[in-house]
This record gives structure tokens, C-alpha cells and sequence, in this order.
């Protein structure tokens, strides 16, 4: 918390926040501790943002002690290009940007390839980073309250040689002791934002004057309406449609990845305070806006499974 | 529907005075409870409309929900707000759910994170790991069913936990009337029960998950209770990290920062107390004292940081610190031993084994211990202290515990975080047991390393030699005796001074109290490492041989000795060779199971994975093979 926070209240009652953030911290602690090479994935979303600003907190006055890693598609939007470099450099860490070089050679894309270009950008992408970079340790911005199968996915997830998660055989958590020890060949990823709830997040990024991308607030964007979602056309590669014409709306996202796979919505929340309201007036969950889900009721679970964050 | 207005949504001030909101609600604390009851108590039903009132719902999760309640709901097609609170695909399918679920909602007052666990067989595992991070209990009762052996279990382990705060939510009140009788009765049979496990408090309030009643507001079926409703209580409850401030200050070192020669701080999670920059501290175990100069964090240094904060030390004098360590008020240091009494509750399907080395992690720290037999197991669903050699799945017993270091701990009742700690499997790295410290043993603290002038150099120095232990392990009958035999006769005639131990001869006498089930081997493997021990110090050569099938036994026997001096000999002989050359006839014993618990046949025999030496008797004769383990002594000799 700010210093003003640490006055404004009695030391005796730490606030949600305060004992969220403590947790947080205590948990990327253990991790550098114990692993060997560690990584923290960096999606440049308001989760990501959250995260890479509770690593500083969390080993300052050093700059966190293992590099970012993006899993990129090269079809993410642009203004999240931009963001991501100056907070890499910001933390004083390293970025590593890894693009799956079979997607790229293939020239697989979110208009032609339907659910392969998330399957071989991100699912594939990130196992083969972790391969190449022999990370052991990978931070996820990932939360408990997202959706249902992830309620009891553990803080510390241990994947198998093949980066599959076996939710049958998940170690037990108790209290703040973290088994961290692994065989050669696991991997083990680590959710510090676990007991955080999107509202915990929003509250915290304003409370910390958090700087996180500017498609979160209301702006008059171009875009285009496909299969009910409301499509930002970021960049020339977006094919239009026989007759379609963008329009400009007053539009802002509530969720960041692909833009051609996010769906924004209409707003006119322009400021973080207007964007909390409105969440919390909001009457549709979170990941509604994401295309992902739409298939099945377990689909999150499934794709989990196979090694997808 | 029978819903009533969900009370926390609409707060005006969201819609009015965004800001005045944020600023409310950035203060509000945090409060994590467990339920605790089996599927039919309506325990996901109960949380389903937690979540519901305190509008934690969305709209198209609330039109799946409706969709799923007709389609697979048991409630005729009612909303079934256990729907919402299911999880994995696997579980749905089965109906149950299988693990430890959190769940979050909030209020104006409160953000909470409630630990579901389900209620079949795995229940007792879950249910500790639930309750080791929960402030507070909901334990749940169905009004027709009243005190079950359930209810007892779940109130024991609650206890057993240590949570000081207990609700006991008389469920389903909708199906009995609404009965003042029957809840009285309930209150009063559990009082009983209570008073019996040493409950010191508890808070009963009669609900309906189902109708809502008492659960945000009183319920108008009810006017004879008059106590808070259930939400109302959980916004009011203490929460523990504030009653940990009361105690003197101590924090376990997770990490140790320097991000250049000018800074070295010490970074850990608060665990009790409060700390100030001048406050005199001291570090255990080594118990050096010194002052705090700085409380360092990103938002600028602290003039005070209290229980439940991460933060980062630095001290006014250099001294030695590093992870593990506990950093304590100087004048109020805890208690430091290596022998201590717990209680462990047994979380793998593999049995404890009295005897083996497992990792223990406590606070920040992870060492090598020893459990013995337990003095007792406990029948969770009775209370009854059973005499038991060992400890099964979700066993519960008390047990003896020894450490390879000194810990810095404090009794589990009076500190969790120092107290609470788990065991670690050496080879499969699965977590298997939690335990709770009691207190140290007095022996441990008593019995201090006599220090003798003629030491272990000394003793092998005068016989011109390196004292060694040359380990041999194999199958019954693959030639470790024939083998050892053969090397202590060479050795001998060369001048060495020499000892063999063998498995059998050891057996007629230092361990004839011992037989032949997997603790038994590990305690016949204890006893002769520390034997090797002695007479290593005594600066012999020490070859033993013993079928030794384990590798954390003999593991733990390198670990005992000194870097370099332990020589592990792997004979290698297929199970078929040995079988066959039946020397002592025992096989045929085995395959006609007259004998139980036989090395490849009906008990495991684990290969070493990095012995220092492989001989293969199918290949070499036994003097051949003599002479490669003599050639790598003589070795290991220069």
C-alpha cells in the first residue's frame, strides 16, 4: 500500500487488499527461493499489470529476480505492444517475446484457423518457450474466480514432463507452506493472484495508480459487429466482410488478447473509477466478451488440461 | 424463485458517488471460513446462496444456472444454487465434488474466501487442508438428522485445527417446522459433545439455506431466535492475523535481499507481533542479537509493519542470516529443539513409515526427520485414542518427531505459522502428511555432543588409514555376503583395519527385536547406519552387508556420514540368478508363502540409482568382484 494507505488506517486491521498483496508477495518469495529458473508470464492485461507490480514490491529494493515472458500471437492489439515494453523496462527486467515459429511459418491466424490459432500460438507457444528456456517456474496471472473448474486448481500447479495438469493428483496446500520440490523434468506454474477477485484487481491497479492499458477505458474505436461481439479493427490485416464498414463507437474492453477474438463493449467509462462502476453495475461476467469459452461448459478445464494457461 | 432483495447489491453509492464507494470499500478486511458437512447437509446449497445474495452472480451465469437447474438440478426445477458452486467436468459427471474449492464474495464490510470441501472418504485430507487457512468454521447440521458421527468428526478436526471460532448452522430448518424444540434439542446435544473435545466456544444459528432464512436477514419463521443471522456474524467475527499482533514479534527469513554490496535485508512475512526500526531482535537458531535499522518496502520505509505484512529487514550490525532462520524480539526469542511431540494427520495412500527420513517443512525452513511409532491413533469419528504401529490415509495420531538440525518453533496453538508444518516424501516430492507441533522434548534440549579430544582422525590416523563404510545392497542370495567376506579377508591381510557387519548376525542379537514389515526394515537399517557410524569414528573400514531393498534408508545412512566416506556397492544379481541359487532355501519358502514380506517377491527392491560401484555376479566371480570393490577402497584410500 501507498503510505498515505498505512496512515489513513489503524496498523491493527490490514485491510483485503493489504492482506491479499502480503499473501502475494510471500508466495513469489518462496518461489525464488526454491526454483532454479523461474519466469513470470506477462500478458499485458490488468491481471499481468497487477502482478508484475506486486513482484516489484515484492523483492525491492532489487528488481524482481527472473525475466518476463510473453507468449505472443502477433495479433494482439497494438496499443498492448506499446505498453509492454516500457513496463519491462520500467521493473528493470528482461522481456523475452516468443512467437511459435511453426504458427508463424504456417501463417496461422485467428480469421482462417478458428480455434488452432489459440491452440498453436498460445497453447504451443508457451511449451515450447518453457522448453527452450528451460524454465521451471512459470507465474500466472491466473485467478480463483475466473470460472469454475479454476476454484480448485492449487496456488502451486505442478505439470508433468508434457505440461499436462492432472487435477486428480494435485498436492495439498496448507497453511503459507509451499511444497516446491519437483522432479527434473516438471514444471511447476504459480498463481499469486489465486485469491483475488476482479474486483480486488481494479480496486488495487486505482489504489496503486497502476498503469494499464488504454483500451480498458472508453474511447471512440472502429469497429465492426460479427456473431454479436463488437470487433475492434486494429490494423489492416483485418479482413472486411463484403459491406462491412466500421463504424466509430465509444467502445472499451473488459478483457485484453487477440483483437480479432475480443469483443468490446459499449461504454462510457472513461476513467478507472467509471470503469470500477460500471463493472460492479454490470449484469455479464467477464469473460463473456472472450470467444474462447463459448464451445462447451467444461472447455476451460479441457483446454487446462492440454497445457493451455 | 424464492429469493429475497439481495441486500448488498445495490448500493446506492455505486451509482452516485463512485469515488466515496472505492474509498469505503478500500478498507474493508478479509475474512476465510471453511463449511464443513457432507453432501446432504446443503452445504453447496448454502453457499451457492451466499453468493447469490451478495450478488456475486451474473446475468448469464444466473440464466445458465436456470437452464442447468431444469436440466440437472434436484430441486424440480427451482433454482438449484448447488449447481453454482460444482466444478470439475470429472465431478459433474460423478455428482460429487473431490477437492478443496475456494469461492469469494463481499460485502460492504467484508471480502470472503469460503473453502468448500466435499464430504466422501478423502474428507478428512481435505477438510485439514480447508481449515489450515480458515479464520472460521461453518459447521453444518441438518435439523431432521441432528449430531452425527460426521458432526464430530468435522468439530474435532475443526478443533484440532485450532479454529477458536465455530458456527454451528442448524440446517434445513424449512423441513421442521421451523421448530424452536428441535433446535434447542440440537444446541444442547452438541454443547455436550463440545464440552468433550475441549470447544470452548460456539455460535449455533438456525438457517435454511434452501428458503434464505437467517441467512442475510432474520428470518420471519423464526421469531424466537434472536441472535445475528449468518452473514451478519461472519461480517463480525474476529479474524486471526489481528489476535497475532498481541504476541512478541517474529518473522521466518523466506529470502535474502542484496541487490548490491550496500544493501543485505531480510525478507519474510510477518508471522506475530509488530516490528520497529530500533527495536532489538534476535536470530534463531543461532541466537545473535542485534537491532533493526529499517523496515524497507517499494511505498518507502516503515516506522512500524505488524503480523501479516511482508516486509523487508535490514539490521544495524552484520550478522549471520539467511532463510529459515526466525528473526524474533530480542527479549522474547521462541524455542529452539531438534526433538518434539506433533500431531500428524497422514495424507498419502502410502503408510508412514517409523524410522524413514522425510523432509519437514516448517516457516521457511526444510529439514530432514525421523517419525517414530505413534504413541496412539486417533478414531476421529469417536475420539478413541487405538494402539497403532503406524498411520494409514487419513490417519489421524500422535507422534514423536526428530530433526536433523535445530528448529525454531513455537507450540501449533500458540502460532500456527511457526507451529503447522508438512512432511515431504524424499523420492515421489508429494506432500503426505500435515502436522501441528506440541511442544519440545526435554531429552533434545538435555543431551548435549560430548566433545572428545581423540577424534575420528585421530583414531583412523593411527592405523594409517581412511575410515570408509563400503555399503553392500542387494537381492537375498545375490552374493553380498560371499562378496564382503572375500574384501575383509584381503583387507585384513593387507594390514586394514577392518569390521563386517552382516544382515543376519546383526539380526541374532542388536536387532532380534525386529521383523520383516517395511518399518521394521527401516528401523534395521537405522541401527546398523548408526553402528557404522561409531565404528567409523573409531577409524575402521566398515563393510555391511544387508539387503537394504529402500533407497531412503540408504540414503539416509549417506547422509549420516561424512562427505566421500560412504561407498554404496550395488550387487547386481537378476532376481531369476538369485532364485535359482537359493543358498539358504528361502525362495522356495517365499513362493510357497510360508514366508511373508520376501525381498522380490512380495516386498520391492529398489536399485540404486547412483552407487558407487556395480558388480554384476551373473558376469564375475565372487573374487573377481572382491577385487574391483577392494581396487575402488584402495581408491578412495590416496
Amino acid at each position: 500500500m501507498n503510505s498515505q494507505a498505512h496512515t489513513a488506517i489503524t496498523p491493527a486491521t490490514l485491510t483485503h487488499l493489504q492482506r491479499l498483496e502480503a499473501e502475494s508477495i510471500h508466495i513469489m518469495r518462496e518461489v525464488v527461493a526454491n526454483a532454479e529458473n523461474p519466469v513470470m508470464l506477462y500478458s499485458v492485461g490488468k491481471d499481468s499489470a497487477c502482478m508484475l507490480h506486486l513482484a516489484r514490491k515484492a523483492f525491492h529494493p532489487s528488481s524482481p529476480p527472473f525475466p518476463l515472458l510473453h507468449v505472443d500471437t502477433t495479433w494482439k492489439f497494438r496499443a498492448m505492444y506499446h505498453l509492454r515494453d516500457r513496463a519491462a523496462t520500467a521493473a528493470g527486467m528482461d522481456l523475452i517475446v516468443h512467437h511459435n515459429p511453426e504458427a508463424m511459418a504456417q501463417g496461422i491466424n485467428p480469421f482462417d484457423h478458428g480455434s488452432l490459432h489459440t491452440d498453436m500460438w498460445k497453447t504451443e507457444g508457451l511449451k515450447q518457450a518453457l522448453t527452450k528456456y528451460n524454465f521451471d517456474v512459470a507465474f500466472g496471472g491466473a485467478r480463483r474466480d475466473e470460472e469454475k473448474s479454476r476454484a480448485k486448481e492449487r496456488i502451486f500447479s505442478f505439470r508433468s514432463a508434457n505440461h499436462r495438469w492432472d487435477p486428480k493428483n494435485q498436492r495439498p496446500e496448507l497453511w503459507k507452506l509451499f511444497n516446491t520440490r519437483k522432479a527434473r523434468d516438471e514444471s511447476i506454474r504459480v498463481f499469486p493472484l489465486s485469491n483475488w477477485t476482479e474486483l480486488d484487481i481494479w480496486q488495487y491497479i486505482h489504489l496503486e495508480n497502476i498503469e494499464i492499458v488504454p483500451l480498458y477505458f472508453s474511447e471512440p474505436r472502429p469497429v465492426v459487429e460479427r456473431d454479436g461481439l463488437l470487433i475492434m479493427v486494429d490494423d489492416d490485416r483485418f479482413p472486411l466482410r463484403d459491406g462491412e464498414v466500421p463504424q466509430m463507437r465509444s467502445v472499451r474492453f473488459r478483457t485484453l488478447g487477440c483483437y480479432p477474438l475480443t469483443g468490446a463493449v459499449e461504454s462510457n467509462a472513461r476513467t478507472l473509477p467509471e470503469v470500477i462502476q460500471e463493472m460492479l453495475l454490470t449484469t455479464t461476467s467477464e469473460r463473456q466478451g472472450r470467444a474462447i469459452d463459448k464451445d462447451q461448459a467444461a472447455s476451460m478445464e479441457k483446454k487446462k488440461q492440454e497445457g493451455y494457461f | 424463485m424464492t429469493a429475497q432483495d439481495p441486500v448488498y447489491v445495490t448500493d446506492a453509492l455505486i451509482a452516485q458517488d463512485i469515488d466515496a464507494y472505492l474509498v469505503k470499500h478500500q478498507h474493508k478486511t478479509m475474512l476465510r471460513f471453511i463449511t464443513c458437512g457432507s453432501v446432504d447437509d446443503g452445504k453447496s446449497t448454502l453457499i451457492g446462496r451466499l453468493l447469490y445474495d451478495s450478488k456475486m452472480i451474473f446475468e448469464d451465469q444466473l440464466a445458465s444456472l436456470e437452464y442447468d437447474s431444469k436440466v440437472s438440478g434436484t430441486q424440480g426445477g427451482e433454482i438449484d444454487f448447488a449447481l453454482l458452486v460444482d466444478g470439475l467436468a470429472a465431478e459433474r459427471e460423478q455428482g460429487i465434488t473431490i477437492d478443496v474449492a475456494y469461492r469469494f464474495f463481499a460485502t460492504d464490510k467484508r471480502k470472503f474466501i469460503v473453502a468448500d470441501t466435499p464430504g466422501h472418504e478423502q474428507y478428512t485430507r481435505n477438510m485439514v487442508t480447508g481449515a489450515s487457512t480458515a479464520d472460521l468454521a461453518v459447521i453444518l447440521i441438518d435439523a431432521r438428522q441432528g449430531v452425527l458421527t460426521q458432526t464430530r468428526r468435522h468439530s474435532y478436526l475443526v478443533n484440532l485445527l485450532g479454529i477458536r471460532n465455530v458456527v454451528l448452522a442448524v440446517n434445513k430448518m424449512d423441513l421442521v417446522d421451523y421448530s424452536a424444540e428441535r433446535f434447542y434439542e440440537i444446541v444442547s446435544d452438541y454443547s455436550h459433545f463440545a464440552k468433550q473435545i475441549g470447544m470452548d466456544s460456539f455460535l449455533p444459528i438456525p438457517i435454511s439455506g434452501l428458503k434464505g432464512d437467517n441467512i442475510v436477514s432474520k428470518s420471519p419463521e423464526m421469531p424466537w431466535y434472536q441472535g445475528p443471522t449468518l452473514l451478519g456474524h461472519l461480517e463480525d467475527a474476529p479474524i486471526s492475523d489481528m489476535a497475532m499482533q498481541d504476541r512478541p514479534f517474529r518473522m521466518a527469513v523466506q529470502w535474502v535481499n542484496r541487490p548490491h554490496l550496500d544493501f543485505r535485508g531480510f525478507s519474510g512475512q510477518i508471522s506475530a507481533g509488530t516490528v520497529h526500526p530500533g527495536d532489538p531482535v534476535r536470530v534463531l537458531p543461532s541466537g545473535k542479537t542485534t537491532t533493526v535499522k529499517s523496515i524497507v518496502t517499494f511505498d518507502g520505509d516503515l516506522t512500524q509493519a505488524v503480523a501479516g505484512q511482508s516486509v523487508t529487514l535490514t539490521f544495524a550490525d552484520e550478522i549471520d542470516c539467511s532463510r529459515g532462520d526466525v528473526i524474533t524480539r530480542a527479549d522474547a526469542p521462541c524455542e529452539v529443539a531438534d526433538q518434539f511431540e506433533a500431531t500428524l494427520v497422514w495424507m498419502s495412500e502410502s503408510d508412514m513409515l517409523p524410522g524413514r527420513p522425510y523432509l519437514l517443512k516448517i516457516g521457511t525452513q526444510t529439514v530432514s526427520a525421523t517419525i517414530t511409532e505413534p504413541k496412539f491413533e486417533v478414531n476421529v469419528n469417536t475420539m478413541e485414542h487405538l494402539a497403532s504401529k503406524t498411520l494409514g490415509l487419513n490417519a489421524i495420531g500422535v507422534v514423536n518427531i526428530s530433526t536433523d538440525r535445530p528448529v525454531p518453533f513455537e507450540a501449533y496453538g500458540d502460532n500456527p505459522d511457526l507451529g503447522g508444518f508438512i512432511l515431504i516424501d524424499r523420492m515421489t516430492n508429494a506432500t503426505i502428511a500435515a502436522g501441528m507441533l506440541h511442544f519440545a522434548l526435554r531429552r533434545s534440549q538435555n543431551i548435549h555432543w560430548q566433545v572428545t579430544d581423540v577424534n575420528r582422525d585421530a583414531h583412523a590416523a593411527q592405523k594409517n588409514q581412511r575410515a570408509k563404510v563400503v555399503w553392500f545392497t542387494g537381492l537375498s542370495g545375490s552374493g553380498k555376503s560371499t562378496i564382503a567376506n572375500i574384501v575383509e579377508r584381503k583387507l585384513h591381510a593387507m594390514g586394514k583395519h577392518t569390521f563386517l557387519l552382516d544382515g543376519d548376525n546383526v539380526r541374532h542379537g542388536l536387532n532380534r527385536d525386529l521383523g520383516f514389515t517395511d518399518a521394521d526394515r527401516v528401523e534395521n537399517i537405522r541401527r546398523v547406519g548408526e553402528v557404522a557410524r561409531l565404528m567409523s569414528d573409531a577409524g575402521l573400514i566398515v563393510l555391511t552387508a544387508f539387503i537394504s531393498p529402500f533407497r531412503s534408508e540408504r540414503r539416509m545412512v549417506r547422509d549420516m556420514m561424512a562427505s566421500g566416506e560412504f561407498i554404496e556397492v550395488y550387487v547386481d544379481t537378476p532376481l531369476e540368478v538369485a532364485e535359482q541359487r537359493d543358498v539358504k532355501g528361502l525362495y522356495r519358502k517365499a513362493r510357497l508363502g510360508q514366508l511373508k514380506n520376501f525381498t522380490g517377491i512380495d516386498s520391492p527392491y529398489e536399485a540404486p540409482e547412483q552407487a558407487e560401484l556395480v558388480v554384476n555376479t551373473a558376469a564375475l566371480s565372487a573374487e573377481d568382484a572382491a577385487d574391483r570393490v577392494i581396487e575402488a577402497i584402495l581408491r578412495s584410500q590416496a
